[in-house]
């Protein structure tokens, strides 16, 4: 891919805002269109790119395999954990229900508890969602070499 | 029909779209083409999905279908042929029955679907209507698709990214994390032989 100038500038480019995009999307779900799942894919999309661009060498040695290994399980744990926490933390004086983000924080008549659960919740699928989407493209992407030139 | 919404016609145009790619991807027998087409396929479900202001469903529709879907698949391609074997050229009369009875069906059940955005429809009436009126006052977060899918649903969508971390874990006991080719050329060959035991 080294001759392919014109695709490797616009792609470093690209790469930092597709990024930042995808973090906007995270934590603008709760007032527009989006969420941990899309977030997720458009940041696993921003290294496949680069996989794509600059090869998947590069891209391990920028995202190694081992991060998308732990990440995928570290995102359920993240959900799992907030789970359980509504279910330690006191709530009006009893445990509350599994996943009942009131328990997170004492201040209801803001509901912050839930803005707190909600977020917490999408960060779990956001790291879940991209490390699993670059952990299949590594899976598929490991076995084949890169992208033949006269194939572009 | 002089209020007539005019919307209509893009979503006409956007199914006619939709139904000549489709009729593309069958015909085509270059699987490159095929995956394009597909992402293709993909990004025209989503501006349709748009234009019925679905758009939490379109964003997912772009980014999951247009996007990884097709480097996915492109990526399957890779590990086999780039062309199609053409198909026989054999009349498939019971294909045909069945497809045409389905439509005949399909087309029969049209007349009891509910308009689009009646709010006495079942989908929108009891459930989604109660959604509605209890968000602000319960979540108090504008997005009502956040709030049902991340706390009224907060266990569903706990289901759901279970069976994330469930494909991918498929994924990599049947194929390897894929760092095993480069290493594997470099190991000796009695490794290479354990991989394809």
């Amino acid at each position: 891919m080294n001759q392919h100038l014109i695709l490797r500038v616009v792609s470093k480019l690209l790469i930092p805002l597709i990024v930042v995009f995808g973090l906007y999307v995270q934590f603008h779900g709760d007032f527009g269109p989006g969420g941990g799942f899309q977030a997720g894919v458009i940041v696993a999309v921003a290294v496949i790119l680069y996989a794509l661009i600059f090869g998947i060498d590069e891209a391990q040695r920028a995202v190694p395999p081992s991060v998308a290994r732990y990440g995928a399980a570290a995102g359920v744990l993240l959900y799992a954990a907030v789970g359980l926490a509504t279910l330690v933390l006191p709530f009006a004086g009893e445990a509350a229900n599994f996943l009942d983000y009131d328990a997170l924080h004492p201040d209801q008549g803001h509901h912050t508890g839930q803005h707190y659960g909600i977020l917490l919740v999408e960060l779990g699928v956001l790291i879940t969602v991209a490390s699993v989407m670059l952990a299949i493209f590594y899976a598929f992407a490991g076995r084949v070499p890169d992208i033949p030139d006269e194939e572009w | 029909m002089s209020g007539a919404d005019l919307t209509q016609f893009l979503d006409y145009t956007l199914i006619a779209m939709l139904l000549a790619v489709a009729f593309a991807i069958v015909r085509l027998r270059n699987l490159f083409a095929v995956v394009m087409l597909t992402g293709v396929y993909s990004l025209l479900s989503a501006a349709w999905f748009v234009s019925l202001d679905a758009v939490d469903v379109a964003f997912t529709e772009a980014a999951v279908g247009a996007g990884i879907s097709t480097v996915l698949m492109l990526g399957a391609m890779l590990l086999t042929a780039r062309e199609a074997e053409p198909a026989g050229a054999g009349r498939h009369w019971v294909a045909l029955a069945v497809v045409t009875v389905a439509g005949i069906a399909l087309f029969f059940a049209i007349p009891d679907l509910p308009v689009y955005g009646d709010p006495n429809a079942p989908a929108n009436a009891y459930v989604g209507a109660a959604y509605l009126e209890r968000t602000p006052n319960e979540i108090s977060i504008p997005n009502v698709v956040t709030a049902v899918l991340a706390s009224y649903r907060g266990y569903d969508t706990f289901g759901e990214t279970v069976v994330i971390f469930t494909a991918a874990l498929g994924v990599i006991l049947l194929l390897g994390f894929g760092n095993g080719r480069r290493h594997k050329a470099k190991t000796d060959e009695t490794s290479d032989q354990e991989d394809q035991a």
